[in-house]
């Protein structure tokens, strides 16, 4: 039954060390994830919201308790282990884009494969793809500089999905975008979910983004809170 | 993926082009200052050896403690058997015989009355003869300002201060006032055939280059000379084979007790050169050591900065899911191409101005007016096999260690805290 999960956390804990005191960003976490959920970490700033991305996404290792992510213990993990993970299997999203800038847009969508060693005609072909589920595949030669905030998220979602990860992590990927751009970057995300069964989980106190979710997991002062399903109907009614 | 590193290198010029002219230029440098060094050491050691005391130089006992004051009454006599000599046992050897004098020049008017005088150092050399090389060691060709080199006897070269001086031309006769080998006084007519410029203050205040035949009848000193000279025939002081030779040769003229038996010194020993060149050695070994630790620093800063700089480029590599290890290679294989693409042009650069320094120099008459030391007024450059190289301490070491210390913040600082700098 475990190893249907993607991601499982049992009484995750995170702590801070901040001087004499100590800070507890996550307190006690049971969580589990599994293939194709579209769902999101939902809470006021400092819940501890981007410190269990971080920790899911094997950038961080949790204090005490565990993480599972695509059936790997986390805590357990060597760095070399933590980067094979996060290169095989899941492809993150930054609320500020973070594109590299000095490379056009196809190159920063590439760079994922080249790390999986894919020949130059395989990267080819799955960079233009991916580029065409971001409707941006006319734009593979710009400058990160030459796209707007809407197109440059966009280019992250390519290259977050471009190695086919099981699991993407958005961390407010829509905090610097208008609405109309916030939708339509959702609308791709929510596409990308359905058609390639990517699972995705968002950190996001932002409505637009809690609109398209259809599981939602409060968080507060570290803790889950609540943790709901949301049916088409509820949707709906958001 | 080298392809990839090459494309960031050349597209941020923060990471390409600061860098590498910062390398470029910190490596030229050490490269001149290096080359300099060596030319100037060079430079001693050539213009003693020319004008001073030759590779080797044979004197009697008796002069040689007084050299300084050439007491030509203490000249070796003898000179062409112990050259005869001194040829077979060392044919890789050319030896010519010298003499210095001191005296006064007297220029005539029209009628014969003096119109100007003044004090010379005089000295006899062999110009003539078909077998000399002393208008070459001398580099009378290079160094003749008006008129030509003595062709004939009777004809001598005066340097062109002392001509304007005493307002004399080439194709004027002058008169040399001075002593005798036994002491009387002496004078000469001699025809300026022209004049020069060594571009050595100490000597182009007051010399007078003539023949030795001519000088030997005006002062006496048949088959005599004050000094004897020997050149290594490929051009070059060997110290090792000169210590040797003058150890052979006193060993073999030390028994006699005899005042005026011949005694041969090296370059070194006969300048006083060794202490100084040792001292130079040392100066010019700390200063090119802290001017290259400087450089170094400098370089190494610049790839720290550069890679610290960096940071949040790197955690958002790290989460797209490159190693750490792979990270720190990439890092230091972009460090190599900057540091080495610096270093090569920088050489490049460093080598060509030490080039133009070694043929053209930078000249310096104007603060040696008043010098009596035997030094060329136009400072000029060397370049040694180790020119080639001396730039890749700083350019390519230093710039890879501040890379590869940057690097490690890779390693100690949280991959999630690296992205958040990206962010910052």
């Amino acid at each position: 039954m475990e190893n249907t999960y993607l991601i499982k956390t049992e009484k995750l804990v995170k702590v801070y060390p901040m001087g004499q005191q100590s800070l507890v960003a996550l307190d006690g976490i049971d969580l589990a994830f599994t293939e194709g959920e579209f769902a999101g970490l939902v809470g006021p700033s400092g819940s501890g919201k981007t410190t269990l991305l971080n920790i899911i996404g094997s950038l961080d290792v949790p204090t005490s308790g565990s993480a599972m992510t695509m059936g790997k213990k986390i805590e357990e993990l060597s760095h070399q282990e933590a980067a094979e993970l996060r290169n095989k299997h899941i492809g993150f999203i930054f609320q500020t884009f973070n594109l590299l800038p000095v490379y056009n847009v196809f190159e920063n969508v590439e760079f994922p494969l080249l790390l999986l060693e894919y020949t130059a005609s395989e990267r080819k072909r799955a960079v233009m793809e991916s580029l065409e589920r971001v409707h941006l595949q006319d734009r593979w030669k710009s400058k990160p500089s030459q796209l707007s905030g809407g197109q440059s998220q966009r280019v992250a979602i390519a290259r977050a999905i471009v190695k086919k990860p099981a699991i993407v992590l958005a961390d407010e990927p829509t905090a610097n975008l208008d609405a109309e751009n916030s939708h339509n970057v959702l609308r791709i995300m929510e596409n990308l979910n359905r058609d390639l069964g990517t699972t995705f989980l968002f950190s996001t106190h932002d409505e637009k983004v809690i609109g398209y979710l259809r599981r939602k997991i409060s968080l507060i002062d570290g803790k889950a809170a609540k943790d709901e399903k949301i049916t088409d109907a509820l949707k709906g009614s958001n | 993926m080298i392809k990839f590193i090459l494309k960031g290198i050349f597209r941020d010029r923060s990471r390409s082009l600061f860098p590498i002219i910062v390398v470029i230029g910190g490596v030229m440098l050490s490269v001149v200052l290096y080359s300099w060094m060596k030319g100037f050491e060079k430079d001693i050691v050539r213009a003693n050896a020319n004008f001073r005391s030759g590779h080797l130089i044979i004197m009697s006992k008796a002069y040689s403690g007084n050299s300084d004051q050439m007491p030509n009454d203490l000249a070796y006599i003898g000179c062409s058997d112990l050259i005869g000599d001194l040829n077979n046992e060392h044919p890789g050897i050319i030896w010519q015989p010298r003499i210095r004098f001191a005296g006064l020049i007297d220029v005539p008017d029209e009628n014969g009355e003096t119109m100007s005088q003044g004090p010379i150092v005089g000295l006899g050399a062999d110009l003539i003869s078909p077998s000399t090389i002393e208008p070459d060691v001398l580099n009378l060709n290079g160094a003749i300002v008006s008129g030509g080199l003595p062709l004939k006897a009777g004809e001598m070269l005066i340097t062109d201060e002392l001509a304007q001086r005493l307002n004399i031309k080439p194709g004027q006769t002058a008169t040399i006032i001075t002593t005798t080998m036994y002491g009387s006084l002496t004078t000469f007519n001699m025809v300026v055939c022209g004049t020069i410029r060594f571009g050595i203050a100490a000597m182009d205040r007051g010399l007078v280059i003539a023949d030795i035949g001519d000088i030997r009848r005006g002062l006496d000193m048949n088959d005599a000379a004050g000094e004897i000279v020997g050149f290594f025939s490929n051009g070059s002081y060997l110290a090792e084979r000169a210590e040797s030779v003058a150890e052979s040769f006193n060993m073999d003229n030390s028994g006699s007790g005899d005042d005026f038996a011949p005694v041969m010194y090296t370059l070194l020993e006969h300048s006083g050169l060794a202490a100084t060149l040792k001292m130079y050695k040392s100066v010019s070994g700390v200063l090119i050591s802290i001017f290259i630790t400087a450089m170094s620093i400098v370089l190494w800063n610049a790839g720290l900065l550069g890679s610290i700089r960096r940071y949040g480029e790197f955690g958002i590599r790290l989460a797209i899911g490159e190693s750490q290890g792979h990270l720190y290679r990439f890092l230091i294989a972009e460090s190599t191409l900057i540091g080495l693409f610096g270093t090569i042009i920088g050489t490049a650069f460093g080598l060509l101005f030490s080039l133009y320094l070694q043929e053209v120099g930078i000249n310096i008459s104007s603060m040696l007016k008043n010098a009596s030391i035997v030094i060329s007024d136009v400072l000029r450059a060397q370049i040694t096999p180790t020119s080639y190289i001396i730039g890749f301490v700083p350019g390519l070491a230093a710039t890879l260690l501040g890379s590869s210390i940057s690097g490690i913040g890779i390693y100690r600082r949280q991959t999630s805290q690296l992205t958040k700098e990206f962010e910052a």
